[in-house]
């Protein structure tokens, strides 16, 4: 596969570590969540065949992780953003 | 032996000639020769056995579909079994044995299952070898395995070298026929970057198996002349001998590239073959069509071979593989090789055509309506059955048969994505489905264009597609007038008779075993492929798989369509696991990553042991030392009695630095970092996410905004890749730098009661305990060099931390010693860090082995309940603290004379040895030379309650069972006067 980073252009695939489910951005905060919550968080996944927003780390590259919307079904890579913008523009700061 | 059958004409080289050998046999041929047309070109058609019922066969394809002739090719380390002779190209010199056969070919001993046939039907094995159960791993399969065997392994070591390379392009033109030659001519005029790969040694395709003219010249003269126009391109690479085997994502294709394989051995410093990753932005597949046979009963004597292949014999090797022939076909295509074969002057005895209407062949005895019904010839064939339209059968005489069922268009690679072929009447073939890979488009016979003028029209038409979709004007060529025959096929797929009739040579599968699937109700193709292993051989049914699916659905009444379809998957041939390894093998398997001590502990006659990628010291034998203990306690004795230094640089470091640093490693940090003093180091625990322990190490705060962290060896890069994920992932505002500086440090620890007499002499700066208390760290000088010193202790002992720049790492290693001679300064490898750390009671990889919670380190009260963090929450959680659960304790003999055993699990005196009464096991074992007997670590339940306990260590692998005492971890200085020294 062909990852085209945001910054460094098209970069193969063999040179980003794969995370999973970008909805780890929506960390609770531990002393406020339950117990529960933060086990939904950590545990459960959507497993869509279709679209799929996924982290990725450029760990032989620029050490930028990604959030890289996938086709689980066709591979066809629709995005690829810096996750820090995306996690900033979902409201995640300090 | 004389080449009998060796007729005039084609595209060999006879003004050279090569001497090969065949089970022993000597045979002659010449250069352009395939091992198969060589020895057909020798009067030899039994080239094999088959899997299962050892039936002799020969080859019935003159390409990579064959499904019968395997060899074992060469011989010693460089034997290579499972070889297809009908793609191996000829070299003088050249050795192969036949396979699945004993004694000999002739005469094999295991054709008595041919006999037995009707006991070897289709789910046989499913049936047969089921009861008892025990008995198949020790009994059945193993005799299986040996009857059943393709070719054998020499188990010698591959003397040859691989490799993997990429290379990039514009467009990608895979298969050199008409069709690919057409598309390159195209694109390559037009400027693009074009690769041109065929898996031939000879590019052309049918154009060298074939008589028609392309404008006034032969279809193979014209293929030369195209491809010197295209070697003449700087913009087009051509790879002959090079396999396209995969579409993998986003235009990247897999290639195997045959560097050295038509050489008795490989040229000095080539690989003898290349995997290519192949990145292209369009392709185009012009990988023409296979032929398929009509299945009837005995169709598979050597002898018999697909009709196209007979006459490629004839027309490019200039082979008659019998002086009396004949054709039997469902299609015009079929008659070609009666005409080509009379007019290279080989009797054709008849044509046997299975459609009535066809148009009569001038000359020749063309026998409309008719069918073979059978076959006859011990170990070939020497006479056919003929069932007249009328009726009337009639045995003829020949020891050729040529076989066309129609030609598959090469669909394979289109279906590597998943998707389906569509069945189009007209052809009676399979196509290639619409929108199937991105950007691979589909020419010539590959798409269903059948004919040669077919084949140049869409060639060209593709490579201007694929122009057009990279904004390249399109220049074309003009293109030969060719022939443009088209279809005429009248589906007939086999020929109703009493005995077996083949469909999958390769597998022995036969129209009965389908007749038995659909009987049973494996009628959908996925069944009828695992209860028959249809197609599920080396060559992945290329020949038969269509035949198969056509006899499942006149079986059930269905249309082929609604039958279902055949779908391929890569690699499209075998490969080699050698191609895919490349130079990734023995010694070159992984990196080597060196501490800077290496050298000089070589000097030293270190033992080395592999710690992920690092080799680290893992003692030193002094002279005397026969028995690695002896050294291992001799290095722990002298670093107790005075100092030892050990190379720590294999510990991840990290400098972390920004305003909100240490905000930052309170999140990741289970316990609290941002009121550690500056100048000072703490103990930091890091846990996952669910509460696990994910790592641990001493953090020093450098500076207000400047903090180095250290990592454990082992998970020196996740830890990195985890701080990544949080800085930018969870906490994206954080002013927090980090980069990873563990190869930019040599580090040393100097551990023992004189470790602080030693730096003094080293360092430019005062270290009393006054000026440098435990747990400190600073930035310090060695003779004016910038270092660093962290007063930090893993062994229990005065210990420090000395990390110089990397480059005078050796010549820091050379300085301790030399400074610590006058305190018998020892180095102590990872053995001895072991020993110490264990007898400290520090957690290390078996305890922190990602099932441990803080809790069950002991270390509960670390996890800061004040401040979120990675991992706080769920540590929480039910199931992680029973106040009875796990717990690290301490363990000895109760008996110090006696031995403990690593895995040991522990037990309560006079329980039972099961699991229900498992209290929990050893994790790490040491012989503390020290106390004089061993010690070790475990997680017992209860255990911080259970100290003074007796109980047994056992272990059922290794039968010791072992009364032991329940301590406390730390076996040494438990209240740590010796660190504070």
């Amino acid at each position: 596969m062909i990852i085209n980073h945001p910054i460094l252009g098209p970069r193969d695939a063999q040179e980003f570590v794969y995370l999973g489910d970008a909805s780890l951005i929506h960390r609770p905060d531990g002393l406020t969540a339950s117990i529960e919550a933060f086990h939904d968080y950590t545990y459960l996944r959507a497993n869509p065949a279709g679209l799929h927003r996924e982290l990725w780390y450029h760990e032989q590259g620029d050490r930028s992780w990604l959030v890289v919307t996938r086709n689980t079904v066709t591979h066809e890579i629709t995005s690829v953003e810096l996750a820090r913008d995306v996690a900033r523009s979902e409201g995640r700061s300090k | 032996m004389t080449q009998s059958n060796r007729i005039a004409g084609g595209q060999i080289d006879r003004s050279q000639t090569f001497r090969f050998h065949f089970d022993g046999l000597p045979y002659l041929g010449h250069p352009g020769d395939t091992l198969a047309s060589a020895l057909l070109a020798n009067g030899v058609r039994l080239m094999g056995r088959s899997f299962k019922y050892h039936r002799p066969r020969g080859p019935i394809s003159a390409g990579s579909e064959e499904p019968n002739a395997l060899v074992e090719l060469r011989s010693g380390a460089r034997q290579e079994p499972n070889t297809r002779a009908t793609v191996a190209e000829l070299f003088d010199g050249l050795t192969a044995q036949s396979q699945n056969r004993w004694p000999s070919l002739k005469f094999d001993a295991l054709s008595i299952n041919d006999r037995l046939n009707s006991f070897f039907t289709a789910g046989f094995y499913y049936k047969t070898f089921m009861w008892p159960a025990s008995f198949w791993e020790k009994v059945y399969e193993p005799i299986i395995r040996r009857a059943a065997g393709l070719g054998s392994l020499t188990k010698l070591e591959d003397p040859d070298e691989y490799d993997k390379g990429f290379l990039h392009c514009d467009i990608l033109i895979i298969g050199a026929g008409p069709a690919g030659l057409s598309a390159a001519l195209t694109a390559g005029r037009s400027g693009a970057r074009v690769i041109l790969a065929d898996e031939d040694f000879r590019m052309g395709g049918r154009l060298n198996a074939e008589t028609f003219a392309l404008g006034d010249q032969s279809g193979a003269d014209w293929a030369l002349a195209a491809l010197a126009e295209l070697a003449s391109l700087p913009n087009v690479r051509l790879l002959n001998r090079t396999t396209v085997v995969g579409a993998f994502d986003h235009g990247i294709y897999g290639a195997v590239e045959r560097v050295s394989d038509h050489l008795p051995v490989p040229l000095a410093g080539k690989p003898r073959q290349t995997f290519w990753r192949i990145y292209s932005k369009r392709a185009i597949l012009a990988g023409g069509a296979i032929e398929r046979p009509i299945a009837f009963e005995n169709n598979d004597r050597p002898g018999i071979m697909l009709a196209g292949s007979l006459r490629a014999y004839a027309n490019r090797w200039g082979v008659a593989v019998g002086d009396r022939t004949a054709v039997f076909t469902n299609n015009d295509d079929g008659l070609r090789t009666a005409v080509d074969l009379q007019a290279k002057g080989v009797d054709v005895v008849a044509v046997i055509d299975s459609r009535e209407n066809s148009e009569l062949l001038p000359g020749i005895r063309h026998l409309r309506g008719a069918e073979v019904t059978n076959s006859a010839g011990r170990l070939g064939l020497s006479q056919i059955t003929v069932r007249m339209a009328d009726g009337r059968t009639e045995t003829l005489k020949v020891n050729a048969l040529g076989v066309s069922g129609g030609w598959n268009p090469n669909v394979n690679i289109t279906s590597h994505h998943r998707s389906r072929p569509v069945w189009r009447e007209d052809i009676a073939a399979f196509v290639p489905g619409s929108g199937e890979i991105a950007n691979l488009l589909v020419a010539g016979a590959a798409a269903g264009s059948l004919s040669t003028h077919g084949a140049l029209v869409t060639g060209d038409e593709m490579a201007r597609k694929a122009l057009e979709g990279l904004g390249i004007s399109a220049i074309s060529a003009k293109l030969p007038k060719a022939e443009d025959a088209p279809v005429r096929i009248k589906a007939f797929w086999h020929v109703e008779g009493a005995s077996r009739a083949w469909i999958d040579q390769q597998n022995d599968v036969t129209v009965k075993d389908i007749k038995l699937a659909h009987q049973e109700n494996f009628t959908s193709v996925e069944h009828l492929k695992r209860y028959t292993t249809l197609g599920m051989a080396t060559d992945q049914g290329k020949t038969g798989n269509v035949l198969g699916l056509a006899v499942m659905a006149e079986l059930t009444g269905k249309s082929i369509p609604d039958t279902g379809t055949t779908v391929y998957r890569p690699p499209y041939t075998p490969v080699a696991l050698g191609a895919l390894a490349g130079r990734g093998r023995g010694h070159e398997f992984k990196p080597f990553r060196l501490t800077p001590s290496h050298k000089w502990a070589e000097e030293q006659g270190a033992v080395f042991v592999e710690v992920g990628y690092w080799l680290r010291t893992q003692w030193v034998a002094k002279a005397g030392e026969t028995e690695w203990r002896q050294s291992v306690d001799r290095e722990v004795l002298a670093t107790r009695k005075s100092v030892g230094i050990c190379d720590v640089t294999t510990l991840g470091k990290i400098d972390i630095q920004g305003t909100d640093a240490g905000a930052f490693l309170d999140k990741v940090y289970a316990n609290t970092f941002s009121t550690l003093a500056v100048g000072k180091c703490r103990y930091g625990l890091m846990l996952r996410e669910d509460g696990i322990v994910f790592d641990d190490g001493t953090t020093a705060r450098m500076g207000p905004n400047e903090y180095v962290m250290t990592t454990t060896t082992a998970n020196a890069v996740t830890v990195f890749r985890h701080l990544e994920y949080c800085r930018q992932v969870l906490w994206p505002d954080m002013d927090v730098q980090i980069i990873s500086t563990t190869e930019a440090w040599a580090q040393f620890s100097v551990a023992g009661p004189n470790a602080r007499n030693l730096l003094a002499k080293v360092v430019d700066q005062d270290i009393s305990d006054a000026a440098f208390p435990y747990m400190g760290a600073g930035n310090i000088t060695v003779g004016g060099l910038r270092a660093r010193l962290f007063r930090i202790s893993f062994s229990g002992e005065l210990a420090f931390e000395i990390a110089v720049p990397t480059r005078y790492g050796d010549a820091m290693i050379r300085k301790l010693m030399e400074a610590g001679a006058e305190f018998d300064a020892v180095v102590y490898g990872t053995e001895a860090l072991g020993v110490m750390r264990v007898e400290k009671g520090h957690v290390a990889g078996n305890e922190l082995n990602g099932t441990s919670t803080a809790l069950n380190m002991g270390l509960g009260k670390m996890v800061s309940r004040k401040k979120d963090s990675i991992g706080m929450l769920l540590s929480q959680r039910d199931g992680m603290t029973q106040a009875d659960g796990l717990r690290l304790v301490g363990v000895k003999p109760a008996n110090p004379a006696e031995a403990l055993k690593a895995g040991s699990h522990f037990l309560k005196t006079g329980a039972a040895a099961t699991a229900q009464n498992d209290e929990g096991w050893l994790t790490s074992l040491v012989y503390s030379p020290h106390l004089g007997h061993h010690i070790a670590l475990g997680y017992l339940k209860n255990g911080a309650s259970r100290i003074g306990e007796k109980m047994r260590a056992v272990n059922l692998l290794a039968g010791t069972d072992t009364e032991v005492e329940i301590v406390s971890p730390h076996f040494i200085d438990p209240e740590g006067e010796r660190l504070r020294a």
